[in-house]
């Protein structure tokens, strides 16, 4: 983890690195962009960097010997690195740039899972899970016979870990769990669950795509085995992604895509694949884009996470304060101390679509549908729901105008 | 509040087959029936129809949820088709719903407005199965709907 001094958090100082966020919805109102659960805006650094990229140093890397490809070459090494510190990996080699989380799992479910897993074996998920982290599992028990068993929410939220002991066996090999979910913000106790995985001998995956934007995230320390994320939702460029695997595992794991960068040599008989990272980045990998996550990473690091937290934490409350102030919204999830900032909600007779229609025609970008997360809403009993999700460049006076803007559609709708 | 323009998409016509819609519920002498959903936004339509050996509408209901729009759409469009013969319903296209619906709209609520169309035009090919005249009693017992006229 990065020691290096950071600057205090000020929010408004923040939004002037956001050229986007000073632009106008609807001719006259302010943007109040409520949606980084899906992605987040960039700042003029990370533009930057895709500018001066492109225009100074791009080439294709670990291909060339001229000057432009040995400069993307170390620029894309060295957001590599960037990404090992910023989690703590032990080693650059156990960082693999995909183009997302979902990638990054489907690699593992491919490469892994089809070599690791069949009949009579288990993979333990939950009930909150991300699509990502659902149908790659799905697509393999298709192929390999391993089956699917879910730790289910609890009425509040939370995982209903209970039952933990009763549905990790001998047979679980991977337990697959959010790190927080995209849709209530829970933070379930991974602390908890990695350790009751390791007495039975199962792997663990970590979907950190909510996660590690706002969070610290250190894999050694938790002791995870894969983890993965993506660039976009952490102020970087979207087509990058994360997969950190420890270096055991993807040393011992065949190659996912085949294809030129993933080989050591190549007969018209067959192949010998690479070394990692090398064999899990077939093809020409998304080298801007890679650097702009390093910048991302960079510009992160000027705070620290105690204030990106606390910030997050006080526009939480706020929303649950004012939000719960409105007759017939219900917020879904648990209490703001319990995870993240992240609020979705219902409204007993107005549809989600509605909400989000409405609340754009006064410049309140927010999520409406299922998030992604079909079995999760089934779960709640609800088709749809409205998201809020908060970043460090939002202010209270959002919450507010996030709140006013609610009142008047449900006005509207003459509840 | 909003009143302004671009809100016109939940005009007043809209809001009202909203809040009151026309035969929302079961179509007590369906003879026809057909459900589907857009799994983007969770929105269902059901529809149930009394086609009569003519070939005519004679009653059009439906039954869902989503937004505003879907559903409002779908009342308009039950209101509108009754009397109708399958024939000028099956000619009834997608233009001419959001032209009865009256309002423009982008592309992603286009499918709300249209998810009632499209239940409808496959209503007109999905009959109910016939109920044998000779059903055994166990079998009309176990029957949900209707409850039967000549209960004791």
């Amino acid at each position: 983890m990065s020691t290096a001094e950071t600057v205090p958090l000020d929010p408004q100082q923040v939004r002037q690195d956001f050229p986007i966020l000073h632009r106008t919805v609807h001719e006259q109102y302010p943007l109040v962009y409520l949606d980084n659960a899906a992605t987040t805006q960039r700042p003029r650094q990370v533009i930057q960097s895709i500018v001066q990229t492109s225009e100074q140093h791009y080439a294709n890397v670990h291909r060339g010997i001229h000057t432009l490809s040995e400069q993307s070459t170390d620029l894309y090494e060295s957001a590599r690195q960037k990404v090992q510190r910023f989690i703590n990996a032990a080693r650059p080699e156990e960082i693999i740039f995909t183009r997302g989380t979902t990638e990054s799992i489907n690699l593992v479910a491919r490469s892994w899972g089809d070599a690791n897993t069949g009949p009579g074996d288990e993979i333990l998920l939950t009930e909150m899970e991300h699509h990502a982290n659902l149908v790659p599992w799905h697509q393999l028990a298709a192929r390999t016979g391993v089956k699917l068993r879910f730790i289910p929410l609890r009425e509040d939220g939370q995982l209903d870990l209970d039952r933990l002991e009763d549905l990790l066996t001998d047979r679980t090999r991977l337990v697959a769990v959010s790190a927080m979910s995209n849709v209530l913000g829970t933070v379930p106790p991974l602390e908890r669950i990695v350790q009751a995985a390791r007495s039975t001998g199962a792997l663990v995956l970590v979907d950190a795509a909510q996660w590690v934007p706002h969070r610290p995230t250190d894999v050694q320390a938790w002791d995870v085995d894969f983890l993965a994320f993506s660039g976009h939702k952490m102020l970087g460029p979207s087509g990058v992604g994360v997969l950190y695997g420890r270096r055991e595992l993807l040393g011992q794991m065949p190659p996912f895509l085949g294809g030129g960068g993933m080989i050591r040599r190549v007969t018209l008989e067959g192949f010998e694949p690479a070394d990692i990272p090398a064999r899990f980045e077939a093809g020409t990998p998304p080298i801007v884009a890679a650097i702009g996550l390093g910048e991302a990473i960079d510009y992160l690091s000027r705070f620290s996470w105690e204030d990106i937290h606390a910030h997050e934490l006080r526009l939480t409350r706020l929303a649950h304060e004012l939000l719960g102030e409105i007759p017939g919204l219900r917020i879904l999830g648990p209490e703001p101390e319990h995870k993240g900032g992240i609020v979705s909600f219902v409204f007993e007779r107005i549809h989600a679509h509605d909400v989000a229609y409405l609340l754009d025609r006064r410049g309140v970008a927010v999520r409406a549908g299922h998030h992604c997360a079909m079995p999760l809403h089934k779960r709640f009993g609800v088709g749809a729901s409205t998201r809020a999700s908060f970043y460090l460049y939002n202010t209270e006076e959002e919450v507010h105008r996030l709140a006013e803007a609610l009142d008047q559609v449900r006005q509207f709708f003459r509840q | 509040m909003f009143s302004s323009p671009e809100e016109e998409i939940y005009q007043e016509h809209i809001l009202e087959h909203y809040e009151e819609p026309y035969h929302r519920g079961h179509c007590p002498r369906a003879t026809h029936a057909h459900e589907d959903d857009n799994p983007l936004c969770g929105d269902f339509i059901h529809v149930e129809l009394h086609i009569d050996p003519q070939g005519v509408v004679r009653e059009a209901y439906f039954d869902g949820e989503g937004c505003c729009i879907s559903q409002a759409a779908a009342s308009m469009l039950m209101e509108a088709v009754e009397g109708k013969t399958v024939e000028e319903v099956e000619q009834f296209r997608a233009e001419d719903m959001l032209r009865l619906f009256g309002v423009r709209l982008t592309p992603n609520r286009q499918k709300c407005c249209l998810l009632s169309w499209k239940v409808l035009q496959q209503a007109l090919y999905s009959p109910l199965e016939k109920k044998p005249q000779d059903d055994s009693p166990q079998q009309q017992a176990a029957a949900p709907e209707p409850p039967a006229e000549d209960t004791p």
